[in-house]
């Protein structure tokens, strides 16, 4: 798999927020096999130190970052969030997040797609954080995204797929553009859910991060997305409404009247 | 010279961007800047001269989903 040319081989992108300290972020990090973490960015005062002692830690994990523009409710707040964030994390890489709603978090897509472009211009290699709407999803590539990252729902929420038919729609109109399930996952099941509907890849953070043991977690969504890459890959049945006998009944015995 | 860092007030000696961060403590510091809401590289920071009431934003790495 790979994201703007850059080969990955861990399906597991883990975001760093909400862990109760930072060394259960660490051990989540790599129980979890991620090699993609998100990051953000925020105010901080002169004599604060805690970005600091954040970013000595992810660098000491050796993993790549993703920056994201969350809280970001316009296009000139992301654009300019994106700015910082190259320049602070060095990389092109953006998760792209333009929040159009507040009780849900959706997306913004009329922005996210002005806000793609732009970037996209300007050299960045854009993520979108975006709903599951085919023609939202073409403007996006059209824009300029080689990714895709639809929720699955609302960020944090644990509701894991809200919109199979959407996403799997998602899936066969773009068959040749990574798309990674971010937002909303709850439980291990909804991500294997995710990868058994041939998505690329998984992002998540509450549902490891607040977890009654964060590294366990994160191991089970490791092991559950590697179950669902595997049953995808092997073709699954479709599901139909009758029965069809398992055993084969040809040369059963006649023991009736 | 009153400017705004964060949204606090803050008197530096009139001059570049460059100087006042380095005169409230950001030396060498992990940060991205912004000046009235445009970015500023770390590289345009000593040419940026700020004028009475600019408002510097600050940031810095943070977790983040």
């Amino acid at each position: 798999m790979s994201f703007y040319g850059v080969e990955l081989a861990s399906r597991v992108m883990l975001g760093t927020a909400r862990y109760p300290s930072p060394a259960v972020l660490a051990d989540a990090i790599k129980a979890s096999k991620a090699e993609v973490v998100t990051v953000s960015l925020r105010r901080e005062s002169g004599g604060e130190r805690a970005g600091q002692s954040f970013w000595s830690l992810v660098r000491e994990l050796g993993v790549r970052v993703l920056p994201n523009t969350a809280g970001c409710h316009t296009v000139k707040e992301a654009v300019t969030t994106a700015h910082m964030a190259r320049e602070l994390f060095d990389t092109t890489w953006i998760k792209l997040e333009v929040i159009g709603e507040s009780d849900t978090l959706q997306p913004d897509v009329f922005g996210l797609v002005e806000a793609a472009r732009i970037l996209s211009d300007d050299g960045f290699e854009v993520f979108p954080y975006t709903t599951e709407d085919l023609v939202v999803a073409d403007r996006l590539v059209e824009a300029g995204c080689r990714v895709l990252m639809p929720w699955g729902a609302p960020i944090g929420s644990a509701r894991g797929l809200n919109n199979v038919y959407g996403l799997k729609s998602l899936r066969a109109h773009f068959p040749d553009i990574p798309l990674v399930v971010d937002a909303g996952l709850g439980v291990p099941s909804h991500a294997a859910a995710a990868m058994e509907l041939g998505y690329d890849a998984v992002l998540l953070n509450t549902a490891v991060a607040e977890a009654g043991d964060p590294a366990a977690m994160a191991r089970a969504f490791a092991l559950a997305v590697e179950a669902g890459r595997t049953a995808y890959l092997a073709q699954p049945l479709e599901p139909r409404d009758m029965a069809a006998p398992s055993t084969p009944v040809i040369g059963k015995a006649a023991l009736g009247d | 010279m009153r400017v705004f860092l964060n949204d606090d007030a803050h008197d530096v000696a009139p001059g570049t961007l460059a100087a006042a961060l380095e005169s409230l403590g950001f030396g060498g510091r992990k940060i991205a800047t912004a000046v009235n809401g445009r970015f500023v590289a770390a590289t345009a920071r000593a040419a940026t001269k700020l004028a009475e009431g600019d408002r510097i934003e600050v940031v810095a790495p943070m977790q983040g989903g």
